[in-house]
């Protein structure tokens, strides 16, 4: 029997977030996947799941999910526990779905593993690598049998494709208490920016305290956009209130993978790397020639990062005209 | 109102490089300098500032740790919190998320908690995952990421970041709030704080005063175990140059040569 795996699909206007879909393609990869999937567009969606990798989706398409944080569907994936054994319940690690994974892990007395960049599954049950600090890497498990919670760093898996793959479709019709209705969204605000968001966008520039002041940060922003780049900050000039807290990248802000990360006026903290890592290539401008960043970086450039971005915004606009 | 700041020790992140114990596979505490997480101080600040607006309320720093976490509430005292709990038993050493939750829950229940802080995360387990088990434990909602709360009556009424933004959420009192980092500017301790700190009370709480069984938490009652710590994989330092004025050509000849541009 091969292992059951369940992933909660978080939707976002009306469609699979991208996190979901890696964890999905993972969960395919390691048994059989089923996902669950929950809100007012629950069953539009569940149709296209199959192709990511579940043989089964459990829909719920119901409105409360959409008005109501985090109690509804706990009350949901707890009535289906009662149901079905699944071997683990497989969640990318995003704001949603944390707060429902911490709620789960306690009522049904599961077990529960953070930050875990990947995992195997065998007759012993869970393995799951998880990064500690900087140079660690710790190999844990669960210490009961049953289900457990996984909660997996963002990017750490891609995308997967399942040719042909028809996931089977049951309806379910969970009642709610009236708990569950407790924490209403009285009103979702998007905070617009240009470019491509920092998530999804292939070149990244940031910035940190090295810059001086919050108007140098223009120059971050003249780097990224002739490089059709986002731009994002440590925590510490959003502590600073240079910039909102969007554009933190790092371990309390985003996760980032672009192709390219240029570090500008950044120490290299390890709060700040957990978040950018996993970048194809790394740029790092800094002034001290000791600073951490630089035993990441495949281009270290000693120098000050005010004088270097414009020129270097300047060159690189010469060489695409 | 009755709040509680749910805070923890933590090896200072400025000076400590995070340690697993190979044999213990616990995190190493001897030898590095312990401080209060710094997350816990933005949520000290934050909650200070919304015991004082909403007035007339009561706010206990709540810590469960070994006897040293005793410096960490003294600090949260000197803040300005107005007494403080240590919850501290051999047995918790070890303890994961579930069973911290579970003896938090406790305690609060035994106080009465109208309002509880705690950070989003801390900075050395950075689970994330007690807050929301304290609620569960106490069948009330929990608000996270919050940048902005309003207690209106018996309601809370948070601003929570977002990916995209932030959205505007709203729930009935008792609750858990989580503060997003960086929301709230710190406050530091006075020469005045730290003096009236040690006339503050600091009350300990063994399992025992809980009615916690030794077996359900620490490392008896884990939910989870290491089986192994390794190394992580470094990731190789590349060339270093130094800017002699032709810095900007350099890093693009680099990035034309890796196709980045
Ligand atoms: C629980 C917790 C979570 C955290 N989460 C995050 C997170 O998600 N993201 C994050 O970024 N941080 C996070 N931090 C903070 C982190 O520890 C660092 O404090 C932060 O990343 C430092 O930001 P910085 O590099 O901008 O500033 P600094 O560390 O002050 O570094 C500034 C750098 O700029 C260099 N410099 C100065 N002048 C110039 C110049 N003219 N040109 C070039 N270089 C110059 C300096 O040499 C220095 O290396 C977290 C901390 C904690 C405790
Ligand atoms: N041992 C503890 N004592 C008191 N509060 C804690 C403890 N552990 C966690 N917390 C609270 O829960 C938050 C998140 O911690 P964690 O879930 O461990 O990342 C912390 O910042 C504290 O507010």
């Amino acid at each position: 029997m091969p292992h059951t795996i369940w992933v909660l699909v978080e939707l976002e206007d009306g469609a699979p977030v991208r996190s979901s879909l890696e964890v999905l393609g993972k969960a395919a990869k390691l048994g059989r996947a089923e996902a669950i999937v929950l809100g007012s567009a629950a069953a539009e969606v569940a149709p296209i799941l199959g192709q990511y990798g579940a043989e089964k989706v459990y829909v719920h398409a119901d409105a409360t999910y959409d008005n109501y944080l985090t109690l509804p569907a706990v009350e949901t994936v707890s009535a289906l526990l009662q149901q079905h054994q699944p071997s683990l319940i497989l969640l990318p690690t995003t704001y949603d779905l944390r707060d429902i994974a911490a709620r789960l892990n306690i009522r049904n007395n599961l077990g529960l593993i953070t930050d875990a960049t990947d995992l195997m599954l065998d007759a012993d049950g869970i393995k799951a690598t998880v990064p500690w600090g900087g140079e660690t890497i710790v190999t844990a498990t669960l210490t009961q049998r049953g289900p457990g919670i996984v909660l997996t760093r963002p990017k750490a898996f891609a995308v997967e494709q399942f040719e042909g793959r028809n996931a089977e479709i049951e309806h379910i019709n969970p009642s709610f208490s009236s708990a569950a209705r407790t924490i209403k969204i009285l009103e979702t605000v998007v905070v617009k920016s240009e470019g491509p968001a920092l998530e999804d966008a292939a070149v990244v520039v940031s910035g940190g305290r090295g810059l001086g002041k919050a108007e140098n940060f223009q120059y971050v922003e003249d780097l990224a956009a002739v490089l059709d780049g986002a731009p994002g900050a440590t925590r510490a000039i959003v502590d600073a209130g240079w910039l909102p807290y969007s554009y933190q990248v790092g371990q309390t802000g985003k996760t980032v993978k672009p192709t390219l990360y240029v570090a500008a006026g950044i120490s290299g903290a390890i709060q700040h790397l957990a978040g950018m890592k996993g970048s194809k290539y790394i740029v790092a401008i800094n002034k001290d020639e000791h600073a951490p960043i630089f035993s990441i970086a495949d281009l270290g450039v000693i120098g000050d990062a005010v004088t270097i971005l414009p020129q270097l915004t300047n060159e690189i606009k010469r060489r695409k005209a | 109102m009755k709040m509680f700041v749910c805070i923890k020790q933590v090896p200072d992140p400025n000076t400590a490089i995070s340690k697993l114990d190979p044999a213990t596979k616990r995190l190493v505490r001897s030898g590095v300098s312990l401080v209060l997480d710094p997350g816990d101080e933005s949520t000290i600040s934050a909650a200070i500032k919304l015991r004082d607006k909403v007035g007339n309320s009561e706010l206990v720093a709540l810590s469960m740790g070994p006897a040293s976490a005793q410096e960490a509430t003294r600090r949260a005292l000197a803040m300005g919190v107005d007494r403080a709990i240590l919850i501290t038993d051999p047995a918790l050493a070890g303890s994961d998320a579930f069973s911290t939750a579970q003896v938090l829950a406790a305690a609060l229940k035994k106080e009465g908690a109208d309002l509880i802080f705690c950070s989003t995360e801390s900075t050395d387990g950075y689970t994330g995952m007690v807050p929301g088990g304290i609620a569960e434990f106490l069948g009330i909602p929990q608000l996270t990421f919050a940048r902005e709360i309003t207690i209106e009556g018996q309601k809370a009424i948070i601003k929570r970041v977002i990916p995209k933004g932030y959205q505007t959420i709203e729930s009935t009192l008792p609750a858990v709030i989580t503060i997003a980092s960086g929301s709230y500017e710190a406050i530091y301790p006075t020469m005045k704080g730290i003096m009236g700190a040690k006339k503050k009370t600091l009350t300990q709480m063994s399992l025992a005063d809980l009615g916690i069984a030794a077996t359900q938490v620490g490392e008896a009652g884990a939910h989870e175990r290491v089986l192994s710590i390794g190394k992580a994989e470094a990731r190789a330092a590349g060339q270093i140059i130094k800017d002699d004025g032709n810095a900007a050509q350099q890093i693009a000849e680099f990035l034309q040569r890796y196709q980045l541009l």
